[in-house]
């Protein structure tokens, strides 16, 4: 996610589900440390009977937040993205996915977000493998005002989501923004050459690259495909039969993510030059943040050099 | 307990039993031993112990149960069918495509299933979660999840076994299956070989052995299962792996083999000696 450091993103996330808590009575947030030493977050001030930190202890957090949810209430748990992962796959899969509970996991400092803490607290294949579960919806909002309207956006909606913060000191990339629903994504920018899909971000990145790539000629059209799963695919294709080329930029692994998730889908629809800004297939390592994205290339020079590519590349 | 309730629940654990090695022997697949081992245990849970309506599957008062030993998974669907969950045909496609009966159990397609279970060690969080959740939103109903002693060293159980006791979720009970460490020495004796009895209490759990098999020894351990209680009280339920046909119990056949059609008569003409009447006029 693009603004504020750690501290800005979860006062945002606890007053939006405070918001959401306001409205419903059965809304509960389960907390293995995300808010930071425990009991300091909006939503624990207001709601400390409602707010559940089991400690650092990822497995125990998914199962508290599956009891409950079969209790009847409508849970958000979180962690880092890093360790709700990893350390809770299995029973993420197993009792949250195949039964499909209506539990919301946030994974906070996604990507190299944590950067000077090097790999270990850096989550790059967390996409691919919430995507990978039948059933799971995965949300990747750009900024803070982005998040707030992803999770108005969630009010209505059944079922598993993962949704991962990411940090950064970027300004947002709307100042407003209504409710964002599952299954749909933002056009931030009309364009004919090449259409752009980010997430998280790379979206401001990609929009940076926009207004470099229309001095050189190529008109971007930019995406926001914050619903990684279900993935906005009208708003793709309408999109990619104009331009005729695309190009994916994430920070994640370049399996199986946002660059997974359209080439799939694109393959079989609509056959298309794609290139894919992402790290690679590598992990991360220490660095501050802005370093490591320079370092793994999710960059707008990126985005610039392989909307160049794609757009040569196409047939038209 | 009085006499005729010991031998209406001994004939009902009887049938169970029958129904079970039916069902695993259809099936041609499926761990007879550690089912055997749980019918009592399920039998008295279902028919004294929890405050269930099996014509409403979903009561919101009601107690829940989580099968953590998943081996034992066609015991429960057996005592769910005598109870009226669901109908007692449904046994017979266990495990086949489409069944409504899946090897393990799982959550909204069966009535009666509580939580989805089957992954190893998972049981007892999913009980926390539930009994903290029936505490905020004001309804009563306990929690009581049955785990085998071979799933004791996952780590998520002890991780879960903290925040019971921590956060005194006494509605919540564990019951350990130890089927596994041998009934040759009389309860009070018996050393539990892999120290649950202290690793329960140095986690803050009032702990009660008892003997799985035993309804009376049930009857008196499952009163101190009251909804106040505050201290979680985890219940070490000795049990014999096979129970109820000696030929299962002396290790027949292997517990990884599935008994076929021939090993199932063989097992059901040992209960037959011990009948002496069944409702459903099968023999």
């Amino acid at each position: 996610m693009g603004t504020g450091r750690s501290r800005d993103v979860i006062e945002v996330l606890g007053q939006a589900l405070a918001t959401l808590a306001r409205r419903d009575e059965k809304v509960v947030f389960v907390d293995a440390d995300l808010e930071s030493g425990g009991n300091g977050g909006p939503f624990a001030r207001e709601f400390p009977d409602r707010y559940f930190n089991v400690g650092v202890s990822e497995q125990d957090l998914i199962l508290t937040a599956a009891g409950l949810a079969l209790a009847g209430c409508r849970v958000f748990a979180g962690s880092l993205a890093s360790f709700l992962v990893s350390k809770a796959y299995d029973p993420v899969r197993n009792v949250i996915a195949t039964p499909g509970l209506p539990v919301t996991l946030i994974g906070g400092a996604g990507g190299v977000s944590l950067g000077g803490d090097g790999v270990t607290r850096q989550m790059l294949e967390d996409l691919v493998l919430m995507r990978a579960l039948p059933g799971m919806t995965v949300l990747v909002p750009s900024d803070r005002i982005a998040l707030s309207a992803v999770l108005e956006g969630m009010e209505t909606w059944k079922g598993p989501v993962y949704l991962r913060l990411g940090l950064g000191d970027t300004p947002p990339v709307r100042e407003e923004e209504s409710r964002l629903l599952p299954g749909e994504g933002r056009l931030l920018r009309k364009g004919e050459g090449v259409t752009v899909c980010a997430c998280g971000v790379m979206v401001r990145e990609a929009l940076e690259a926009a207004g470099i790539l229309m001095r050189q000629g190529i008109d971007a059209e930019v995406l926001d495909c914050y619903s990684v799963k279900p993935l906005p695919v009208s708003l793709i294709l309408d999109s990619v039969r104009r331009t005729g080329c695309c190009v994916v930029a994430e920070e994640h692994s370049a399996i199986g993510g946002l660059g997974g998730a359209v080439a799939e889908f694109l393959a079989a629809q609509c056959p298309v030059p794609i290139r894919f800004v992402s790290v690679g297939d590598r992990f991360g390592q220490s660095g501050s943040a802005v370093e490591l994205r320079e370092y793994y290339g999710l960059t707008q020079g990126e985005i610039v050099g392989a909307a160049a590519q794609a757009w040569s590349m196409r047939r038209r | 307990m009085n006499d005729q309730l010991r031998e209406e629940l001994q004939q009902y654990a009887l049938y169970v039993r029958k129904d079970v090695i039916r069902m695993v022997g259809v099936a041609h697949s499926g761990h007879l031993a550690s089912s055997l081992s749980l019918v009592d245990l399920l039998v008295y849970l279902y028919m004294e112990a929890m405050e269930v309506d099996p014509s409403r599957p979903m009561w919101e008062e009601r107690d829940r149960f989580i099968l953590g030993k998943r081996h034992g998974c066609p015991a429960l669907y057996t005592v769910l069918a005598h109870r009226g969950y669901f109908g007692r045909e449904e046994l017979w496609s266990y495990r086949r495509l489409g069944a409504m009966l899946q090897g393990h159990p799982e959550f909204r397609r069966t009535p009666g299933i509580d939580a989805p279970s089957g992954s190893p060690g998972l049981g007892l969080g999913v009980a926390n979660g539930i009994g903290l959740g029936l505490t905020l939103l004001g309804r009563s109903g306990r929690v009581f999840c049955l785990l085998g002693d071979g799933e004791m060293k996952e780590g998520a159980i002890w991780e879960a076994a903290l925040t019971t006791a921590s956060r005194k979720l006494g509605r919540v009970v564990a019951i350990v299956d130890c089927s596994r460490s041998g009934t040759d020495v009389p309860l009070r004796l018996w050393k539990d070989p892999e120290g649950l009895e202290e690793r329960f209490r140095s986690f803050g759990w009032e702990v009660m052995r008892t003997d799985g098999h035993d309804f009376d020894a049930l009857e008196e351990t499952f009163a101190l299962c009251t909804p106040d209680r505050e201290r979680p009280l985890a219940i070490l339920a000795r049990t014999r792996l096979g129970k109820g046909v000696p030929l299962v119990e002396k290790g027949w056949p292997h517990a990884e083999i599935a008994p076929g059609r021939h090993e199932m008569e063989q097992a059901l003409r040992e209960l037959n000696r011990e009948e002496r009447g069944d409702p459903h006029g099968n023999r």
